[in-house]
């Protein structure tokens, strides 16, 4: 669900207020300060808890990552005979195929999009929500009832609205003589997975997004009340600010969901015929691994997206752990 | 006060339409019959076949080799979330026990370590976990489904913050009690960390039952099939039949979202709580 190191803490007023602290030395200070001031000493106790857990990474995470670095190197035979060592070349004919740059670009413009609509539409309803008094559990209700369902499942939803032949939002769409086509036109599938991606993600910002303006002080409130009668100068000035840890963190969020978790939308969405549809990197990946039977190439692009998640992650450190405090 | 405007309420109504109407559409549309729906399209009227194909979709065999109900396939959902949910729980508050309240060298080792299977989602290195399971001879088997699963530190994390705000008196009078590490962790530790537990196994829970790519990969025995796997099957039976299944098809989906919407529509405040405040 989570790959990101912080969630949003409701934390003291004063952080939400930007107040920074000591924030670099509690950075390299992450160790230190998790210390309790009591703790037990033992030589083989903390071991033999932390082995479990220990053991489950190593097996299924750092052998396999580094599986797939090394096998990124190599040309492997298709039918099992061993394979070639062919340094960078795996990387350069990904790079260059003018599908990967496409996918690419795809998978660009699809981020962008379904972290923007999501993000606000989830926001605007929290606003909306954090607002009103009567029905505010139901609503709250229904925004939250559908955060839970499965991104194949919310495919195969989508897959039936947007159904040429049963679909109601092709045939509302066709008064309007726009004759979608989703399966066989690229941008008309683009959009439909697009619609249910953001869909499926609004809750989770809704979620998010309620929390933190539950958690603006009432003080803070009133006084911004009497200083500023504008409703929306009040939003952007006060409320949005002090919202921006719960943003910051929802951005990181939203675009690890639109590369990586949209798999099952896309997957469920393209009915196993990529080839005039849209895809994403992820599902690149998978596709030349497991269809194509290119390990190398689908390695090399594996470690081409880890690199995007690494300056994703120095990206969220860097910029916006500085200047966001929490704790 | 601020006093509640028209169009408050207004994008609120669209808001939840917009959210709820497709899954309310899979529902009742999932109660015509094939021939209904593909005459008549999408439904938001009850319609009279709601036990046929439910009883059809739960318990006649299906898919490829035919030895695979609805009904095994709610089972091994439940089987993987539970599993995944449960192991996470263990395998994680062990982990952050050890973290938090031990002295030993290579605690900032161990942290780091942990911490960095946060950076890599599965999707990423997919292919060479496969070769993994498969030296390992674990494809088609739940300990395959589950166990490489638990190699993330979420639930490390919530389990650190947590122990990281019980107040440091506890264990002080915990010592001088007499109590050792053992007694400490199951008599006070893990008693008082109830409502996380459940927020976590809630949150886990809805993971594990909605996991699908990793199913998808590691199950071609059809005995093994998750819902998640299931639909993914249903669509490529899909491919050249003349009218395609869709009651079916909705009927499946319906069952598989089910249960993770029940429990957060239930369990919404715990849900919430474990999501948003994992320092409290």
């Amino acid at each position: 669900m989570a790959y990101t190191t912080s969630q949003p803490q409701p934390g003291g007023f004063l952080s939400r207020l930007g107040y920074r602290g000591n924030a670099r030395s509690k950075k390299t200070a992450v160790a230190a300060e998790e210390m309790k001031r009591v703790q037990f000493t033992s030589p083989v106790l903390p071991y033999l808890f932390l082995f479990p857990q220990l053991a489950v990474i190593f097996i299924f995470f750092y052998w396999p990552s580094v599986q797939a670095v090394s096998s990124s190197f190599y040309l492997e035979d298709p039918f099992g005979f061993g394979s070639t060592f062919v340094g960078l070349s795996n990387y350069t004919d990904v790079i260059f195929s003018s599908e990967y740059q496409s996918i690419a670009l795809f998978t660009a413009v699809f981020t962008v999009l379904v972290t923007f609509l999501s993000l606000s539409l989830g926001l605007l309803l929290a606003v909306k929500a954090d607002r009103v008094i009567r029905g505010a559990s139901t609503y709250k209700t229904l925004l939250i009832a559908v955060y839970a369902i499965a991104t194949p499942v919310s495919g195969l939803i989508g897959m039936m609205i947007f159904d040429q032949h049963v679909g109601p939002f092709v045939k509302m769409m066709s008064y309007f003589g726009w004759h979608m086509q989703v399966g066989l036109n690229y941008y008309d599938t683009a959009f439909a997975m697009t619609v249910v991606a953001v869909w499926k993600q609004i809750p989770y910002n809704f979620i998010f997004f309620l929390s933190g303006l539950q958690n603006v002080p009432v003080s803070v409130r009133e006084a911004a009340m009497i200083d500023c009668r504008s409703g929306f100068r009040r939003f952007w000035t006060v409320i949005l600010p002090l919202l921006a840890p719960t943003a910051f963190f929802l951005l990181t969020i939203n675009v690890t969901y639109a590369l990586f978790d949209t798999f099952g939308i896309i997957d469920v969405m393209v009915k196993d015929k990529p080839a005039n549809n849209p895809v994403t990197l992820v599902y690149k990946v998978y596709a030349d691994g497991f269809r194509g039977n290119d390990i190398g190439g689908s390695s090399a692009q594996s470690v081409i997206l880890m690199i995007v998640v690494f300056v994703l992650t120095i990206f969220q450190f860097r910029f916006i752990e500085r200047r966001v405090h929490y704790n | 006060m601020y006093r509640t405007k028209f169009s408050d309420h207004l994008v609120l109504i669209l808001g939840s339409l917009f959210l709820c109407m497709p899954v309310v559409v899979a529902f009742m549309t999932s109660t015509h019959t094939a021939a209904d729906i593909h005459m008549n399209g999408l439904s938001l009227a009850w319609g009279d076949n709601f036990i046929a194909t439910y009883e059809k979709v739960l318990t006649q065999k299906g898919g490829f080799t035919g030895d695979i109900t609805g009904a095994r396939m709610v089972m091994n959902s439940l089987i993987l979330g539970i599993g995944f949910a449960a192991g996470k729980i263990v395998l994680s508050m062990m982990a952050a026990y050890a973290i938090v309240y031990f002295r030993f060298p290579m605690a900032t080792l161990s942290f780091w370590v942990i911490f960095t299977t946060l950076l890599l989602p599965l999707e990423v290195r997919i292919m060479p976990s496969y070769e993994v399971m498969s030296n390992l001879g674990l494809l088609n088997s739940y300990t395959g489904l589950i166990v490489p699963l638990l190699a993330s530190a979420t639930g490390t994390f919530y389990f650190r913050q947590f122990f990281k705000s019980v107040p440091e008196e506890l264990l002080e009078a915990a010592r001088i009690d007499g109590a050792g590490p053992f007694k400490f962790f199951i008599d006070i530790l893990v008693p008082i960390s109830r409502t996380m537990i459940a927020a976590i196994f809630i949150i886990m829970f809805v993971y594990g039952w909605n996991q699908y790519l990793w199913p998808m990969m590691m199950t071609t025995d059809e005995s093994f099939f998750t819902l998640m796997r299931g639909i993914k099957s249903i669509l490529q039976v899909w491919v050249g039949s003349n009218i395609p299944d869709y009651n079916e098809a909705f009927a499946l989906a319906v069952l598989a979202m089910l249960p993770p919407v029940a429990i957060v529509v239930i369990f919404q405040s715990w849900f919430i709580k474990g999501l948003t405040e994992s320092d409290k």
